[in-house]
């Protein structure tokens, strides 16, 4: 069997693969991170629980209403992304003026908050959500045995981070979103209702949060602490791609979902750690972050 | 006006005097006969359902069942979150000792919180009751003589599920381990079993804790080519393994899951179409026999949702309250605040009796020893109502369940 340095080529390519998909929840996470700090100078900590609740919603939708896995995929981020919009409106609105601290206070404080409802209401074990029949199984490559769920993850991961890079960077509405970042009081003037597009953006920012929640549903346990478990390493994942940078975002995710798992052949112990140290090596060479602008 | 006001104000100073003193003298007598219990286990995290609120409405149950209210003896209960952190643990302990007057420091699942919480009481010569933590160096290299090591540890995990895998044809195991003291501990004690029983152990990996993904370290157990892979882990993160090992097909190739430790709650959150076929070691189950079922029926309805089933930590919390209180109604309040030792020896001097453990007795080196019960999880099929979950494999004795004394190295049994 070919070794490359020590570990065997089939373990170490099935390793790669496994920090791809990885990489995908993280890169779909702080994707939406990075929409929101954009755009509305918010660094919500609420994100880990809108993902649980992307997961929990999937879960009520199924065993209360009987609807499933694709009915859900579409719902869910609604549901959610519809209870970001109040949150936006009745709360966040007010500290625009503010300094960044006081959003993330604020954010970080609901977050606990919807983690201890959940909590309460379902304990901390989780619910059982099945993988959707049309994607069970698992394809033989070879040098491993992959899920096909996990190979959906990675293509809905892709092609929705593409999508939103699209819409930001080559539409109408994504230019009227970036000339608002620069300059809110000049697009305002030309009669754009600045304020309803922050509220929207952040709701889209949250049902990308909970796409990702339900996305995970069928792979983790459903369970309270399955966000706060995930928004550490995502938030350095947006630090080291540069905060707001939607492009740095994903590709980071990617790339340190990979790193990850290689860590896990070459020091398991480390690879919960492995992130923050590349965070604080990428803080001390380029204190903007990779991708972002000083 | 002014008169009256001056009366007003001397007649109130007067009463607030008199009032002031009164309840201050009720609750001198009071503490003169109160005891106080702190549950100190997993509010927050992964573990809570395999004892938290769970644990607390245990506790309560024993307290009435056990009827030591009528004696005029009160019993607090004090209820902390550590959050599975040994720092917070620490910190807890002390203040409830110290500060607030606690006698018995009770559950602390996670074996890294409860090795400190071990110490620390000693130190102050008060009483460790442990429920849910595993490692069986609480009556080993770390034993105390304030210290009763209650409902399961590593070494009977490991010789109960282990034994039986090995048993099986198991005889090539690969670790998931938790990286921290009780994951290392029931490695420990499974390699053991697994090697003395003519197996081998072709490799391990130490998993971060608590974890979520666990798809990285199921691929090296499946390159490993071991036939059986045992999980030294607990609570959610039992779950995950469990949950993509089934997704990474490891089962469907013939590879055998050894959960070493699993609770009924886990079962319930894997639910039965993952879970069945799985087999568990655990000292209590809700619908062992008689006993257990009117214990069930009583705790029922103060368990979290009304609707979890005790698991075993939980179970044990409620056997440990109940005999404690045995031994304070036989020893007076003030006695069995005395000395944590004093209360301690005393209870091992008596047989242990209750609904949800049934008998069993206390060493010297402070092991509750009981029979131990190896389950598999029935099918979805040979399940015929919510949480009927197990059918009863196997029972080891309590003689056997457990290490034996001389084998633990407990250094204050030799002074």
């Amino acid at each position: 069997m070919d070794e490359i340095f020590g570990i065997p080529a089939p373990l170490l390519f099935g390793q790669l693969l496994l920090g791809l998909i990885n990489g995908a929840f993280y890169a779909l996470l702080s994707l939406g991170l990075a929409v929101i700090f954009g755009m509305l100078n918010v660094i919500n900590f609420t994100h880990g629980a809108q993902f649980m609740m992307g997961a929990f919603v999937a879960w009520m939708l199924l065993n209360y209403l009987g609807i499933g896995y694709w009915g859900a995929l579409l719902i869910a981020p609604l549901i959610v992304g519809l209870t970001g919009v109040i949150l936006e409106r009745t709360m966040i609105a007010r500290l625009y003026k503010l300094d960044h601290l006081y959003g993330l206070l604020l954010t970080f404080g609901v977050g606990l908050i919807i983690e201890g409802l959940f909590r309460n209401e379902f304990g901390s074990s989780g619910m059982p959500y099945r993988i959707p029949a049309e994607l069970t199984g698992a394809w033989d490559l070879g040098f491993m045995f992959m899920p096909i769920y996990r190979g959906w993850v990675v293509v809905v991961a892709l092609v929705m981070c593409l999508a939103t890079w699209l819409v930001i960077e080559k539409t109408k509405i994504g230019s009227y979103l970036r000339a608002a970042t620069e300059n809110p009081a000049l697009v305002q003037a030309f009669g754009i209702n600045v304020p309803r597009m922050m509220t929207l953006t952040y709701g889209a920012g949250v049902a990308l949060a909970a796409f990702a929640g339900v996305l995970a549903a069928p792979i983790y346990s459903v369970n309270p602490q399955m966000g706060a478990n995930l928004i550490i390493i995502v938030f350095a994942v947006v630090v080291i791609g540069g905060m707001g940078s939607i492009l740095g975002s994903v590709i980071t995710g990617f790339s340190l979902g990979v790193i990850e798992g290689l860590t896990k052949v070459f020091y398991p112990e480390a690879s919960s750690t492995v992130i923050f140290v590349v965070m604080a090596i990428v803080l001390l060479a380029r204190p903007a972050g990779l991708f972002g602008r000083s | 006006m002014t008169q009256i006001d001056r009366r007003t104000l001397i007649g109130g100073a007067a009463a607030t005097a008199a009032f002031g003193a009164l309840p201050s003298w009720q609750a001198r007598a009071q503490a003169a006969n109160t005891v106080r219990i702190g549950v100190l286990n997993d509010q927050s995290g992964l573990y809570r359902d395999v004892n938290g609120p769970g644990s607390v409405a245990c506790v309560r149950q024993a307290i009435q069942d056990s009827g030591i209210t009528a004696r005029g003896i009160n019993v607090e209960v004090l209820v902390g979150d550590h959050q599975n952190r040994p720092d917070v643990g620490a910190t807890l302990t002390r203040q409830w000792i110290d500060r607030d007057n606690v006698d018995v420091i009770l559950d602390v699942p996670t074996s890294s919180v409860a090795l400190a919480v071990n110490t620390i009481v000693r130190e102050r010569n008060k009483i460790f009751l442990n429920s849910s933590a595993a490692t069986s160096d609480l009556t080993g290299a770390q034993c105390s003589p304030n210290t009763i090591h209650w409902t399961y540890d590593t070494y009977m995990l490991a010789k109960s599920t282990g034994g039986a895998m090995v048993r099986a044809g198991g005889d090539t195991w690969f670790f998931l381990t938790a990286d921290y003291a009780f994951g290392h501990a029931l490695e420990r004690d499974t390699s053991n079993f697994v090697r003395a029983a003519g197996g081998r152990v072709v490799g391990g990996v130490r998993t971060p804790f608590p974890g979520t993904d666990f798809s990285g370290f199921l691929v090296q157990a499946q390159a490993s080519r071991a036939k059986v892979v045992g999980l030294a882990n607990a609570g959610g993160d039992t779950i995950n393994s469990i949950k993509q090992a089934a997704e990474f097909g490891l089962t469907r190739r013939g590879t055998k899951l050894a959960a070493l430790l699993m609770f009924i709650s886990d079962v319930h959150s894997l639910g039965l179409e993952t879970a069945q076929g799985l087999v568990c070691t655990e000292t209590f189950y809700w619908d062992l026999n008689d006993r257990t079922r009117a214990f069930t029926r009583r705790v029922l309805p103060n368990m979290p949702g009304g609707s979890l089933r005790p698991g075993m930590g939980q179970a044990g919390c409620y056997s440990a309250v109940f005999h404690y209180l045995k031994a304070v109604a036989e020893m007076g309040v003030p006695a069995a605040r005395a000395s944590g030792v004093e209360t301690v020896n005393r209870m091992k001097a008596m047989p242990t009796d209750d609904d949800a453990m049934g008998q069993g007795s206390i060493r010297a080196d402070g092991r509750r020893i009981q029979p131990s019960y190896l389950f598999e999880v029935k099918s979805p099929r040979e399940s015929r109502g919510p949480w009927d979950y197990y059918k009863l494999l196997q029972t080891t004795p309590a003689e056997e369940a457990f290490r034996p004394m001389a084998e633990g190295g407990c250094a204050f049994l030799r002074t």
